[in-house]
């Protein structure tokens, strides 16, 4: 067998286009699947103009000050600003189509805030020309002025407090520069108390000042209820996220545990396939299988050489991505196993494909053809589809070694979920498919 | 009488070959109805008949391609060389790779020795190192039957080893085959050209329609047709006129 083995190897060391494609084509696509799905799209130009006077950026409540333009600038991580200094500029660009959209802060804004008799706004214009980007667009803008509502929110609800606590326990209060003495609930009841007990214990009044002192008690109480009640309206529901399936993998991580299962399927694919179909065109299927190797032995070679070749190149790729994403070296003898059984699943389907076509060309049609769809069906993310369509997908992706290399690959890579239960499904998927493959060879010449 | 004759000539020779009452069956077709065949060292035997005669499934029990349905082949597989009708070498390897190759799966002693030899005997030792790919039919043919002859077989079963080749190529070729049998081995043969059945082979089988209808020298069935003034080939259609065919 392995003077077969070394045969193959001389064949494609003699054969440097197929080479270069059969590596170059599956890294480039593999490359282009996790750019893809590592990368959101680009930051829109978003015109911006502040009509806000610098000297009125700055909100005075009660000598409590909030820089409204930090809160402007949060919105920055997002877009990609274009600073124009008037709203009609900022409206003639989108017009244009130099932004997609313009974000006007009115100059009365502060003011506003100030007053605090309504809600202040902020103008967005939007250019729809481009439906996708203008939905980007008006989701980023929605959110990002959402994340600075939450925030001056905040700030509101401690200055509430601040006046609440003024009327709890009294205090002093400054209003237009003046600062006035505020005596509180706490010290009113106080001072109701003590004119209570000074009177004569048959006056009338007694009654009427205790329902008065009882009044700035219960008050007073509720009021610090209310301290919890106005924190909850800053932040009225709050997400406490749990992963139940999957791991914490990022985003970056996961596409290069894709790319590396795209990589290994289609170099283990076309190779098993191709090779084992061109026995058959090359007429020397037959004078193998006459004494010289058996039909399983042949088999198992292909599988062999396709998997050590596609091990080889995942590996350099891999050790390509370590320069740019960071992957943990200690874990290499898991990315083995799972790159050794991964190898063996997509080879093993690969002669089955070369068994059952005989013909190179025929192989290596079916085996691209095959690729995507059963990569691209592993990938489908429950949710995205109705529940019976995804059970049907889910059961489909079962049949193909793709979704279980892409598991064992992302536990080995990424520490994400067990890697036993890809394994062993993997090694299923080779036997049935070396079935498969040996019944398709008793018709193969 | 014939096969007492052919049986005689065979044991002279000493018998190295002898299939009995083979029978194949294709799903209804009966591929072949129990031919036997004897072939004695050294002989050229050809085998020749119409399309769809029988040759080449025949020829596959005998090198145990494919298993006979019904009678006995005298010598295991392993021992006789095969050489199918296409070259079953890998193009993108050279002469000596190709050589070197099967000389291992045939798990030959001495590797080197023998694609030396093999080499020296198809007369490729100038066109060792160049690709299979790039070398002529007749070359190509010649690696091929060079490749059946690695393990040094008693017999050599040749699927028609001249077809696609140039007369110049096929005279060639009968040389090199001629050269084998004088040297001890047994060749047998399927071929469509009569001529060369008539030409080179000592022996004779004449099947049709799965059923072996002679086996003789060219000669007696030229005599059995009764016109000696007719050509083999002329000859051999108006014997399978005569038997229906």
């Amino acid at each position: 067998m392995r003077w077969l083995l070394l045969k193959d190897l001389q064949i494609l060391r003699r054969s440097p286009l197929l080479v270069a494609l059969l590596v170059l084509y599956p890294i480039v696509i593999a490359v282009l699947i996790g750019f893809a799905i590592s990368r959101g799209p680009e930051k829109p130009r978003v015109a911006f103009v502040n009509l806000v006077p610098p000297s009125a950026s700055v909100l005075d409540l009660n000598g409590q000050k909030i820089d409204v333009s930090k809160y402007g600038r949060q919105i920055f991580s997002r877009i990609d600003p274009v600073y124009v200094n008037t709203e009609k500029e900022a409206v003639d660009k989108v017009k244009s189509g130099d932004v997609l959209a313009a974000l006007v802060i009115p100059a009365d804004l502060t003011q506003k805030l100030e007053a605090g008799t309504g809600p202040a706004s902020v103008r967005v214009y939007y250019n729809a020309e481009d439906p996708v980007k203008a939905q980007f667009v008006q989701d980023t803008i929605k959110a990002e002025v959402q994340d600075a509502n939450t925030a001056l929110t905040k700030q509101f609800t401690k200055i509430a407090l601040n006046y609440l606590d003024l009327i709890s326990t009294g205090g002093q209060i400054s209003i237009f520069g003046k600062s006035f003495d505020v005596l509180g609930l706490e010290k009113a009841q106080a001072i109701v108390q003590a004119a209570q007990a000074g009177l004569p214990a048959n006056s009338p009044l007694r009654g009427d000042l205790g329902q008065v002192a009882n009044f700035a008690r219960l008050a007073r109480q509720n009021l610090d209820l209310s301290n919890g009640v106005l924190a909850a309206v800053g932040t009225p529901i709050r997400a406490d996220q749990t992963i139940v399936n999957g791991g914490t993998t990022p985003l970056d991580a996961f596409a290069v545990a894709i790319a590396v299962t795209v990589s290994l399927m289609f170099v283990t694919m076309l190779l098993a396939s191709g090779s084992l179909a061109l026995e058959r065109e090359e007429n020397a299927f037959l004078r193998l299988v006459r004494g010289l190797v058996s039909r399983t032995g042949l088999l198992v070679e292909k599988v062999g050489l396709a998997a050590v070749c596609a091990i080889a190149v995942s590996l350099v790729m891999l050790a390509g991505i370590a320069l740019f994403v960071s992957l943990e070296w200690g874990r290499f003898p898991l990315w083995l196993v799972a790159l050794l059984l991964g190898g063996l699943g997509f080879g093993a389907l690969g002669v089955a494909i070369g068994g059952i076509t005989r013909e190179v060309r025929a192989a290596s049609l079916l085996a691209f053809m095959l690729s995507l769809p059963m990569a691209f069906l592993a990938l489908v993310p429950s949710g995205a589809v109705s529940s019976g369509l995804y059970d049907v997908i889910r059961v489909i992706s079962a049949l193909f070694p793709f979704k279980p290399t892409l598991d064992a690959l992302n536990s080995a890579l990424n520490k994400s979920g067990s890697i036993g239960l890809p394994l062993v499904h993997l090694a299923i998927l080779t036997l049935a498919f070396g079935v498969i493959a040996r019944l398709s060879l008793q018709r193969f010449a | 009488m014939r096969e007492s004759l052919q049986a005689t000539a065979a044991t002279e020779r000493g018998l190295v070959l002898e299939a009995r009452e083979i029978a194949k069956r294709f799903g209804d077709r009966e591929a072949l109805k129990g031919v036997s065949l004897q072939a004695g060292r050294g002989e050229l035997v050809a085998i020749i008949g119409p399309n769809g005669a029988g040759k080449t499934t025949l020829l596959s029990i005998l090198a145990g391609i494919q298993r006979a349905d019904g009678g006995s082949v005298g010598r295991p597989p392993g021992e006789v060389g095969w050489v199918p009708q296409q070259a079953a070498v890998y193009g993108k390897l050279t002469v000596a790779e190709n050589l070197r190759l099967f000389a291992r799966l045939e798990k030959c002693q001495d590797v080197p020795g023998v694609v030396e030899r093999m080499l020296a005997q198809t007369g490729l030792e100038e066109r060792r190192d160049d690709q299979v790919a790039e070398l002529s039919g007749g070359n190509k043919q010649r690696v091929n039957i060079a490749i059946g002859l690695l393990a040094s077989p008693e017999v050599l079963l040749l699927d028609e080893p001249s077809a696609a080749l140039d007369p110049r190529q096929r005279e060639r070729l009968w040389e090199f085959i001629g050269g084998l049998a004088a040297e001890g081995t047994t060749v047998i043969y399927s071929t469509h050209n009569v001529q060369e059945a008539e030409r080179y082979a000592a022996q004779v089988v004449v099947l049709a329609d799965g059923e072996r209808l002679f086996a003789g020298s060219p000669r007696e069935l030229e005599n059995l047709v009764g016109a000696t003034d007719l050509d083999f080939e002329a000859a051999f259609v108006a014997f399978l006129r005569q038997r229906g065919h």
